[in-house]
């Protein structure tokens, strides 16, 4: 549908962290990213919704700023939504200023500089249920004289206000609308002049808080406390994985037995012959062992979104902003590195918001190096074959200290490899770390739920989908051609897949890899948990399984092996979206080839070294 | 005075930004980090009190302006001229 068909188009603009996205969602039903911390919507989003006119308004959400004057390049979307700069768009009819009431100052001076653009405008103080908890005073009639801008209050998170926000608009849209835009970028002197402007609009109608948010100040002179705050943190990633092993093992081996029994049924039920295997062997046995991950991926994002509507990511950034120095980066670098955890995709999408060309870069390039949650499954797999599950020092979890360690190792290489890059590409001048440290919120129950099953809905439909159909082209490239006659070999050396290993297992037998493994890689680029999948399918169609996959694994490899498959997954850049957004983010095919060969040559490399020094040991 | 001289518990009032080594090659200039400061809140006249140093060098440094919170690096505070509140 065009947007002259929905004739009104509003845009919600606003400081970072004011509640924009939450009031997207409310007003349109989408259910785009909302956490407590400043830059999470990175990019132009559309939805629609009715007035109580009865009119169909498209509503943009749009990245958080302090100035139209962009600095990076989020921020330089909002500018040129706002001023219709895009290609084949022109600008908003009407902008709604999202503010949030806690924290007037800066976005009143915002404001003032929209006021110049010369589109209608509506100011929505936002968060109004906390404003009223602190007791803060704000004179509304007095705000929208000042401004000369009709003022609402909203409380995105229950939907309230929403009605009151939407009639604004409707009068607003009833009006006229100024076509001309006269906003031009501020100078010292004007930014300064807008200021004293707000100040005295917030000393005349905004009186302060009688009952002023302390928890903050005390939970922070504990969290960002310089020796216990540090701890903290590293406690709390070590937590999240030994969680992600010790909560996920009972559900994990329900998955288990209830793919085992499945299985069986097909077996049992099935007349054998080619539709049994395809069943048994490409179907259950490759997608079960990747759904088996489920629980862990769920554990996973319910540590990293309570982290982020906490209010901790900024912290994080806090803490970490020297360790980044070093390595060339500032603490924000932190942020796209944790979001990474989940996927890299995002990670590298989030890296927007660092205002230099090359930091971001840096970032992008080292941001699949962190573990992404498709490592997960990989992970695992080879941990609970060959890492025996036993207590340490009477606390600690051994797989989950070696999953902890394996994490580590991610944040440690792409931190290693920014220093390498400042030294070798280019030495860039450092950019100013300026970052809003927000109030801590209690997570909403509502949210973490929404955010956790959505990532299990996502995880599920890539098994649904990308995974499963790998699975079926696997499952066939290893039964066909069947065996001849008189074949001496197991069938699956005489099919497609059972060539194909063989032919590329010479490259990869110098690292320790099985002929079974070189299959496995190939399909892995398309999702990383198809390797596990695909190990899956083909010891089944092999006929080598031996209980579980995992115990398969474990008489089938040497412990060398399996580190070196471990290593080999640190590294490799086995995830062709993540080459693709690269691409996207950075206009064009040098960088992801640069990153595709050089995350190729550590895998390589560390994957040698650690067979290598493994099989020296005598393991 | 500037703010990047203060320690933990130090509170004054903001007078000003000056030109602190933001000029060098590749960098975003003096002009550009005076109004990215103003955008901030670090205007003439805002009350702050630094609240936490960093670990290692006691940096960065996190204060409270006026209404925020920021987190920022001392050698981006170098450029914030500051008065200080005589202690008690
Ligand atoms: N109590 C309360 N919390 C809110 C309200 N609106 C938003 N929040 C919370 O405020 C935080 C920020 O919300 P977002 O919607 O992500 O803010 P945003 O403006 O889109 O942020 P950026 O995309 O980073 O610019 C989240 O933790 C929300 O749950 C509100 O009206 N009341
Ligand atoms: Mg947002």
């Amino acid at each position: 549908m065009s947007d002259a068909v929905l004739g009104t188009r509003i845009a919600l603009v606003g400081n970072p962290n004011s509640g924009k996205t939450s009031l997207f969602n409310a007003l349109t039903g989408a259910r785009q990213k909302v956490a407590n911390y400043p830059g999470v919507t990175v990019e132009r989003k559309e939805g629609v919704v009715q007035t109580p006119a009865g009119r169909r308004v498209s509503v943009l959400d749009l990245p958080g700023t302090y100035s139209l004057r962009a600095r990076s390049p989020d921020e330089a979307v909002t500018r040129d939504v706002v001023l219709g700069r895009l290609a084949g768009e022109t600008s908003p009819e009407i902008l709604v200023c999202v503010a949030d009431a806690t924290n007037l100052r800066l976005v009143l001076r915002l404001a003032l500089e929209l006021k110049s653009v010369g589109r209608p405008m509506v100011l929505a103080l936002n968060m109004y249920d906390i404003a009223e908890r602190q007791g803060i005073r704000i004179d509304l009639d007095g705000l929208a004289q000042a401004l000369d801008i009709p003022v609402v209050t909203t409380v995105a998170v229950r939907k309230r206000g929403l009605d009151m926000l939407l009639s604004q608009v409707d009068m607003l849209a009833a009006g006229n609308t100024d076509a001309s835009l006269a906003w031009h970028e501020p100078s010292a002197e004007e930014i300064r002049a807008a200021h004293r402007e707000a100040e005295r609009i917030m000393r005349s109608y905004v009186k302060p808080p009688l009952r002023p948010d302390t928890w903050t100040g005390r939970l922070d002179s504990v969290l960002l406390h310089p020796v216990a705050g540090t701890l903290i943190l590293m406690a709390i990633l070590f937590l999240m994985f030994q969680a992600v092993f010790t909560w996920a093992t009972p559900l994990m081996d329900m998955i288990d037995a209830g793919f085992a029994w499945l299985g069986q049924m097909v077996s049992l039920y099935v007349p054998a012959g080619l539709l049994q295997s395809f069943l048994a062997d490409g179907l259950i046995a490759g997608v079960g062992s990747v759904l088996v991950f489920l629980p862990q991926i769920l554990i996973l994002f319910f540590f990293i979104i309570l982290l982020e509507d906490f209010g901790y990511m900024a912290r994080a950034a806090f803490l970490m902003d020297r360790l980044m120095g070093v390595a060339g980066l500032h603490g924000r670098a932190f942020i796209p590195l944790l979001s990474s955890f989940a996927c890299a995709i995002p990670g590298i999408m989030s890296a927007r918001v660092i205002d230099n060309k090359r930091d971001r870069l840096t970032t992008i390039l080292v941001a699949p190096l962190t573990t992404c949650s498709a490592r997960i499954p990989v992970y695992t797999l080879i941990i609970a074959a060959f890492i025996p599950n036993r207590l340490v020092g009477g606390f600690a979890n051994l797989q989950g200290l070696v999953m902890f360690g394996l994490y580590a190792a991610g944040i440690g290489s792409a931190l290693i490899v920014a220093f390498v890059i400042r030294k070798l590409l280019w030495r860039s001048a450092s950019e100013p770390f300026l970052i809003e440290l927000p109030a801590y919120k209690v997570p909403d129950p509502k949210n973490v739920a929404r955010g956790v099953l959505l990532r299990g809905q996502i995880f599920l439909k890539r098994a649904g989908t990308i995974i499963a159909s790998m699975m079926v082209l696997i499952w066939f490239l290893s039964s066909f051609p069947g065996a001849p006659e008189n074949a001496t070999q197991p069938a699956i050396d005489y099919s497609f897949a059972g060539m194909l290993g063989h032919l590329i297992h010479p490259l990869l037998a110098p690292i320790g890899f099985t002929w079974q493994m070189a299959i496995a890689l190939i399909p892995g680029m398309a999702a990383r948990e198809v390797a596990v999948g695909a190990l899956g399918t083909v010891y089944a169609v092999g006929g080598e399984v031996e209980g579980t996959l995992a115990t398969t694994l474990a008489h089938q490899w040497p412990l060398a092996t399996a580190l070196s498959f471990l290593a080999w997954y640190v590294f490799a850049p086995q995830c062709l979206s993540t080459l693709a957004v690269v691409k996207r983010e950075t206009g064009g095919w040098l960088w992801p080839s640069v990153m595709f060969a050089y995350m190729l040559t550590l895998a390589y490399a560390a994957s040698f070294a650690v067979f290598h020094i493994a099989s020296l040991l005598g393991w | 005075m500037r703010l990047s001289d203060l320690g933990k518990g130090d509170r004054g009032l903001i007078r000003g930004i000056v030109p602190a080594g933001h000029d060098g090659p590749g960098e975003i200039g003096h002009d550009e980090m005076e109004r990215r400061l103003l955008e901030m809140g670090f205007v003439e006249g805002a009350r702050f009190h630094v609240l936490h140093e960093g670990l290692v060098g006691r940096d960065p440094i996190a204060i409270r302006l006026d209404d925020i919170r920021v987190a920022l690096r001392r050698r981006d505070a170098r450029a914030i001229l500051i008065e200080r509140d005589a202690t008690p």
